[in-house]
């Protein structure tokens, strides 16, 4: 059984009283401490600058070109915060009671309730730091709404929060960087973690540019790596987003939980052909103002497919806003997971609107009228034509969400103030992660991971905007103190050496197997590997699974890894910038992942958030959780697929301040 | 719809590059990257070298694919990254040439792929507010006017992407600098360090090899996120003011 070192006392003192008695490392003790953070996303960057401004010695590693491109610049749609600004009846407790629910009771009460708490002090640093958060009239912040919430407590930039909180990171980090605390190492690839004694001492990275790989020693190793959403090919993240620095650590010992907790988003821009690189979110903060629907007559479903009636003739009375009827408490602000598997279960009916099948409208046509209205009574305009109207409401439409819309069009070519988007779900954010205790810190001491890279706060499926609040409480307000817990202990101990055997092992392996990839020389490309698997994944472990099908999944990864090793083809050398060899690693590493992601997902027989097992449900279709038997986080130790079947360690969950309940959106 | 596809081929930065011919046949759904990874996974299936070029979100933010398409950073369309390109804008049979960003201070390391860290060090100069982590006061404490907010989000809004000094004859850099110049001073938390913080990134700016600005405008017209000349303007009153203003000089 794992121990999550949840500190004594009631949750709302946990983490105060904590703080307050955690050992500290004094200033002097500080400067002679090294500290490695892999990553400059929101997690990393704010890490590596707070550790910075504390005296540390930080050395920060990214394979961007850049701190500043982490795959965070794109998140769009904003960050929670229990201000309570709007005065609308939000509270720290509330925002820690609508994650743990959000989550379907899989998280741990304890880290949930910090990360609200220290939620309100990211807006205020954010702010000093010069983001420009959207404002109303009188110049005081302005809010909206996501989904799983009846609160308004996101804060955004337009659709471009992720950008304006990253670069307000990465401006601190460049600050530092010039103070000389912080080491910038980009264009740097980790391969390896370093354990000496047990302990995380290091890592061996590659210079991308050249080839070299180095050896860089630290007093402790923190991976702020991101999510792994890749391993399914298609999906929203970036395309170098990837799972191998998370992964080396896993094949050195750290925990992998809950791995098959992954987050399918309702609002993408569905599939359009077999050349397709990666897919694009439409931010949550549209169902806002969206209305999600199909026709409800098969004979208008084949009229729109065909091209032969337009959407925006089909009549009100028959279209089904399915959501609504659905879950009339919550409408088109349900849960991703929710949302998701209703237009799933809607285009397996065969009501999808699009020449595939898969694909449902997001229609702003009421947002307009509303909002028209609104505004040409605010601008006085007396009886105003109905394209009056509309063209005022577009325009508030448009200052809400433009860029989105914008995005829309260029990529599908048609204008979606005019007519309904075409939406599907896609793969976008991954729950599960690397094991950390209350200390953000994995089971191999010395080795924290922040972000998306851990599994700490979602449980079973995260709700919007609260991915950018987690990396930075995290990087900004957790690991800063909580580092302390570990490195107190290390004061008296010395540089740690590169030259250890330690590193030097660790070196050759990694050479080993950049040698191993190119000597496989064989006949098909890394790409042509990594879309097979991230199939298999979609059709087996994507938005519904079943013990069968998860069964034949593991068998077709397995294969599908032996051809890797029998037929990939890795153009150019090792001692060049080369990112097909930086893809094949990558490719690799997922190859061995997804198999994780489907043990994981065969043993948890329940559904819960994102993880729905067909065999699991109720009447109406809704997830069937198992509280009695399921009320933990699995924690799975690698093995040697030669030598067995990786080994589950638990973590046991109890809430002692929320009842569980079926979570209900109706 | 079949294409011919001029190319810069470069070993790395000590080699010379030159052009190479390709022929690919693509669609009109595909955006510009996804045709050139056809072109990729083609010329692995024949056991050639993949061109390099940079990219990562694949949809307008990260600021990482860079490439002059027919002579233009980032192709011919107003607002768009060379990402967001879809085919649909080429023809059947077109020749389309494709080239690395180039000035003197963004060198190629691999075909299409240039070294931009000189903007970071852009922003190292001064390019932030000397805010540590839990210094700071409640976010509603100062209030914004809506226009100022919303106009330093515009400037904000750059993607560093380096289209504008690869647009510009004398490849100076003074719109991304001048966008974050502007983005910083329209905002009260900004405004105190403002007159170190220009002559400071201008500084770095002219240290990097950056050429002058002359005002040829060439950047605004192809920025992909629409940043303003308007800003360089502010750049030169606010650099104006605190070189002859003020006692301040460059650090
Ligand atoms: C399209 C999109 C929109 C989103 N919108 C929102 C939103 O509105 N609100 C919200 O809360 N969340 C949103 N999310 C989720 C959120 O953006 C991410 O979960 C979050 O930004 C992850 O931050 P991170 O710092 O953990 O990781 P990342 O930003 O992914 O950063 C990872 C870093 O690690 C580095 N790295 C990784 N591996 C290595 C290695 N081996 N060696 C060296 N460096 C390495 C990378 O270079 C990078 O710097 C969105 C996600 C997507 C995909
Ligand atoms: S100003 Fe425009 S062109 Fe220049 S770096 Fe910024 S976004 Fe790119
Ligand atoms: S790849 Fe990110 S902007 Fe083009």
């Amino acid at each position: 059984m794992l121990d999550g070192k949840v500190p004594a006392g009631p949750l709302t003192e946990k983490w105060q009283n904590y703080r307050g008695t955690m050992p500290l490392v004094a200033p002097n003790n500080k400067r002679r401490l090294e500290v490695i953070v892999v990553g400059s996303g929101l997690a990393g960057a704010s890490a590596a600058a707070t550790l910075g401004e504390l005296g540390y010695n930080v050395k920060c590693f990214t394979f961007h070109d850049s701190p500043r491109r982490a795959h965070s610049i794109a998140a769009q749609g904003g960050i929670n915060a229990a201000k309570n600004y709007q005065n609308d009846g939000d509270s720290v407790y509330r925002l820690f009671y609508d994650t743990i629910k959000g989550g379907d009771y899989r998280s741990r009460e304890s880290n949930v309730y910090r990360l609200a708490e220290v939620s309100t002090n990211i807006i205020d640093q954010a702010v000093a730091q010069g983001v420009p958060f959207a404002r109303e009239y009188g110049g005081l912040l302005a809010n909206r709404s996501f989904g799983g919430v009846q609160v308004s407590r996101t804060f955004y930039a337009r659709g471009q929060t992720g950008q304006q909180l990253l670069l307000g990171a990465y401006s601190s980090l460049s600050r530092q960087i010039t103070l000389g605390t912080v080491q910038m190492y980009n264009r740097h690839e980790m391969m390896d973690v370093v354990k000496v004694d047990g302990k995380a001492r290091g890592i061996i990275a590659r210079n991308l540019l050249t080839g070299k790989l180095e050896r860089h020693a630290a007093h402790c190793v923190i991976l702020a790596s991101g999510g792994y959403g890749n391993v399914f090919y298609l999906s929203t993240n970036a395309m170098m987003s990837n799972a191998s620095a998370a992964w080396r650590a896993v094949r050195r010992g750290a925990l992998m939980a809950n791995p098959c907790f992954t987050q399918i988003h309702p609002t993408c821009i569905p599939v359009s052909g077999d050349y397709q690189s990666k897919l694009t979110l439409m931010s949550e903060s549209l169902r806002n103002d969206g209305r999600v629907w199909v026709p409800k007559h098969m004979k208008d479903v084949e009229a729109v497919r065909a091209g032969t009636l337009k959407p925006t003739d089909i009549k009100e009375e028959d279209r089904d806003y399915y959501l609504e009827r659905r879950y009339p408490a919550f409408g088109n602000l349900v849960p991703r997971d929710v949302a998701s598997r209703a237009a799933k279960q809607a285009c397996d009916e065969g009501r999808g609107v699009n020449k595939t099948g898969l694909a449902v409208y997001l229609d702003f046509a009421d947002a307009y009228e509303r909002y028209g209205k609104s505004e040409a009574n605010a601008h006085g305009i007396q009886n105003p034509s109905k394209e009056k109207i509309l063209e005022l409401g577009r325009k508030v439409v448009e200052n809400k969400y433009g860029n989105l819309f914008e995005m829309y069009e260029k990529i599908t070519g048609e204008n979606p103030y005019h007519t309904p988007m075409m939406i599907y779900p896609a793969v976008h954010y991954t729950m599960g992660g690397l094991w950390v205790d209350y200390n953000l810190e994995t089971n191999v001491p010395g080795l924290f991971a922040l972000g998306e890279a851990n599994f700490s706060d979602h449980g079973a499926n995260r709700l919007g905007a609260s991915a950018l609040m987690q990396g930075l409480a995290d990087g900004y307000f957790v690991i800063p103190y909580t580092v302390g817990t570990f490195l107190s202990k290390e004061i008296r101990t010395p540089q740690i050496d590169p030259n250890d055997e330690a590193f030097a092992k660790a070196e050759k392996a990694v050479s080993d197997r950049i040698d191993e990839l190119f000597k496989i020389n064989g006949s098909q490309s890394v790409e042509s590997f990594h879309r097979r698997l991230g199939k298999i994944m979609w059709d087996y472990c994507g938005m519904s699974r079943s013990a069968e099908g998860l069964e034949k999944a593991r068998k077709m990864v397995r294969e599908l890894r032996e051809e890797f090793y029998k037929d990939v083809y890795v153009p150019g050398s090792a001692d060049e910038y080369n990112p097909e060899l930086e893809k094949a690693h990558r490719v690799a590493d997922f190859l061995e992942l997804g198999e994780m992601m489907i043990v994981d997902a065969h043993d948890r027989n329940e559904s819960c958030g994102g993880h729905f097992r067909e065999e699991y449900q109720t009447e109406d279709g809704e997830a069937l959780r198992r509280d009695d038997e399921y009320t933990y986080v699995a924690a799975w130790e690698w093995a040697d697929p030669k030598a067995g079947d990786p080994v589950l360690h638990k973590e046991d969950l109890t809430f002692e301040n929320v009842e569980l309940k079926t979570r209900s959106y109706k | 719809m079949k294409l011919k596809l001029k190319i810069w081929r470069q070993k790395n930065q000590d080699s010379k590059g030159t052009f190479e011919t390709y022929n690919v046949e693509a669609n009109e759904h595909m955006s510009f990257l996804e045709m050139l990874d056809v072109l990729n996974e083609d010329l692995i299936s024949k056991k050639q070298e993949p061109v390099v070029f940079e990219h990562d979100c694949r949809e307008g933010i990260c600021g990482t694919c860079s490439m002059v398409i027919n002579g233009h950073p980032h192709g011919p369309n107003a607002g768009t990254t060379a990402c967001q390109l879809h085919m649909r804008y080429f023809n059947d049979g077109d020749t389309i040439t494709v080239e690395p960003f180039r000035a003197a201070a963004f060198p190629v390391m691999k075909d299409l792929a240039v070294d931009r860290s000189a903007f970071d060090r852009i922003i190292q100069a001064g390019g932030y507010i000397s805010v540590n982590t839990g210094q700071a006061v409640d976010a509603n404490a100062i209030p914004v006017e809506q226009v100022d907010a919303a106009e330093a989000f515009d400037a904000a809004t750059c993607i560093g992407c380096g289209a504008c000094v690869a647009a510009c004859p004398n490849a100076s850099a003074m719109l991304f600098t001048s966008a974050k110049v502007a983005h910083l001073a329209k905002l009260p938390q900004g405004q105190v360090e403002e007159q170190q913080r220009v002559l400071d990134m201008v500084k770095q700016m002219d240290d990097e090899g950056f050429g002058r600005c002359s005002n040829v405008t060439a950047c605004e017209a192809e920025c992909p996120k629409g940043i303003s000349i308007d800003n360089i303007a502010l750049l030169n009153r606010k650099y104006f003011a605190a070189s002859i203003g003020s006692e301040k000089q460059a650090q």
